[in-house]
């Protein structure tokens, strides 16, 4: 028998896909030429109901469901940054669908799938269920992918999506396989008892690289990072703001559950070197491009990699500056790509760097909130991305990892270049072909006005948060 | 005659698992790419029923997961072939050239 308790426990995960499938059942009901405008009302309030059942959770920590769910302060705190990036997608998504005359009410219900896969991701403590949350938000983010149906380039990066993550997924459940052989369990907290008390194998070492494979494609870390500019440059704008932070965050959730609370051997070489990679590969070969959205995709390889500095300093500092730096990174990267979605225009002809040549006059304050969101993926003071380096490369410090700090702050100061680079043109360039700018509609505004917010807050009073960050640290490590 | 061991099923698991990677790696269309992750998949159960032999039911049930899961990929997966043969008339990966740099 199941008791009650348990189904607060997973609360926001129920209330958001009964949200999903309402909006199923509610488009096909709808005349078929109509704006798909209802739909994404619908999936707000969704949304702020999930929120809301986030927000009631906190009396009610402890596992669910035979173990398998474990809701704690961690998993809490990333419910609210994967809802919160999913309200401002769903936000920026009512004008970017009309734009690009998408008409697919599904769209709606996929984000919020994929939001649900993401959450029990943060929250699960079972492999089967990670395995399955994995998939959720995987399958939902691939078909996301591809929702500019008749474009070539979207289908494109749909397959490339697909078949690469698939390929990733398999990965990482041959190692769970291999990791179900050589500790007899997939409870996360079994596999930890193994660990504390047993030699590791051979086997759990293989089972741990291979399992590091598919987890470090879905947060787009090196060497796995090959599919992330392309894919991101084919996506809708709002989409790749989703699968750039959510799935990102999500993974992250996982890779702390399954790499470091279960102190698996091995994982610290293999952390170290993929973000000394991440963050090298990442930032040279943002510095070439020339189209905005895959100049970000390249900086998200390299924010993996900060993200894994975090990592691999360990410990609780290491785990609390992780976990804010990733709070931190879907404040500012969701703003981006709402402004570069906006700014795109019908069949996003407009995203390269020329485009954006002169946008300082023509639209100060698209120009104005796109530079700010900018100066703080470079991690300038006043802004989230300062504090969530700071934390960062002192947590880094503080265990000793001095050559991965160096190579961390040399790779700031060459990321510094090309996110500059964007905001001269905007504002010392003269356009050659002037793209026009649409004003900027209401749910756009809140959308942006939400990620600016939450990046100045984070940027100001850092102090909350990082408490927050702190606990969910101890709390994983328990 | 050695009896059939639980290694035994490991090593066909392995072999699985190395062939669908190679096929996934050296194979130009998209429809034997998406078989040769379905192999892989297939070697993660073989793994998991062996290991079962060991642990108990666990690995059988995360079977009947992992089953689900590649009927659900390979419907969207075959999905987005239908969407990409579409737009460009082809299933080779050799003319999945659109977004490079």
């Amino acid at each position: 028998m199941i008791p009650a308790v348990d189904y607060i426990r997973i609360l926001p995960e129920l209330v958001l896909s009964i949200f999903g499938i309402i909006v199923m059942m509610v488009d096909p009901v709808l005349p078929e030429q109509s704006p798909k405008k209802p739909l994404g009302v619908i999936a707000v309030i969704g949304v702020l109901a999930a929120l809301a059942a986030t927000a009631y959770q906190p009396g009610f920590y402890g596992s669910a469901f035979y173990n398998t769910v474990s809701v704690d302060t961690f998993s809490v705190f990333f419910h609210v940054v994967v809802l919160l990036i999913a309200l401002v997608v769903i936000l920026i998504s009512f004008e970017y669908l009309d734009v690009q005359r998408i008409r697919s009410g599904e769209y709606y219900a996929l984000v919020l799938f994929g939001t649900v896969g993401m959450m029990l991701m943060s929250a699960a403590v079972e492999l089967v269920l990670i395995f399955i949350a994995l998939e959720i938000s995987s399958i939902s983010t691939y078909i996301l992918a591809g929702m500019r149906r008749r474009a070539a380039e979207s289908a494109e990066a749909s397959l490339k999506y697909f078949l690469l993550g698939s390929f990733a997924t398999a990965f990482f459940l041959y190692g769970v396989a291999l990791i179900f052989g050589a500790t007899g369990t997939t409870n996360v907290y079994g596999i930890a008892h193994y660990f504390q008390t047993q030699q590791a194998s051979v086997l759990a070492y293989l089972a741990v690289g291979l399992m590091f494979v598919g987890l470090g494609f879905k947060v787009a870390s090196a060497p796995f990072h090959v599919w992330t500019p392309d894919v991101y440059e084919g996506s809708p704008a709002p989409v790749v703001a989703l699968m750039s932070t959510g799935p990102k965050a999500a993974a992250f959730a996982v890779l702390l559950r399954v790499l470091f609370a279960t102190g698996a051997p091995g994982w610290f070489w293999m952390v170290w070197v993929s973000a000394a990679l991440s963050m090298t590969l990442g930032n040279i070969g943002a510095l070439v491009q020339q189209n905005v959205k895959r100049l970000l995709a390249y900086s998200s390889i390299a924010h993996a990699g900060y993200l894994l500095v975090a990592f691999a300093a360990a410990k609780q500092v290491g785990i609390s500056a992780a976990i804010f730096y990733a709070a931190s990174y879907a404040a500012m990267n969701v703003g981006a790509f709402a402004v570069i979605g906006h700014f795109a225009s019908e069949g996003e002809k407009y995203v390269t760097l020329d485009d954006y040549a002169g946008l300082g006059r023509r639209s100060p304050l698209l120009a104005a909130t796109l530079t700010i969101f900018l100066l703080s993926l470079i991690g300038i003071p006043v802004t989230g991305g300062f504090f969530a380096k700071f934390y960062v490369f002192s947590a880094a410090l503080q265990s000793n990892l001095v050559g991965l700090t160096i190579i961390g702050v040399i790779n700031s100061a060459i990321a510094a270049y090309y996110y500059l680079r964007v905001i001269v043109y905007m504002y010392m360039r003269d356009e050659r072909v002037e793209a026009p700018v649409a004003r900027i509609p209401a749910g756009l505004g809140v959308g942006l006005a939400i990620s600016l917010v939450a990046t100045i807050y984070l940027g100001v009073m850092p102090g909350r948060v990082l408490d927050y960050a702190i606990q969910s640290a101890q709390d994983l490590l328990k | 005659m050695t009896e059939i061991g639980t290694l035994h099923y490991l090593v066909v698991a392995a072999a699985l698992f190395i062939i669908g990677t190679i096929g996934v790696l050296t194979r130009r269309n998209v429809v034997i790419i998406l078989m040769s992750i379905e192999l892989i998949l297939n070697a993660v159960n073989l793994n998991l029923v062996a290991f079962s032999r060991l642990y108990g039911l666990h690995g059988q049930v995360f079977a009947i997961f992992v089953i689900t899961d590649a009927a659900a990929e390979a419907a969207v997966g075959l999905g987005i072939i239908i969407a990409f043969f579409r737009n460009k008339e082809t299933v080779n990966v050799d003319e999945v050239d659109l977004l490079k740099w």
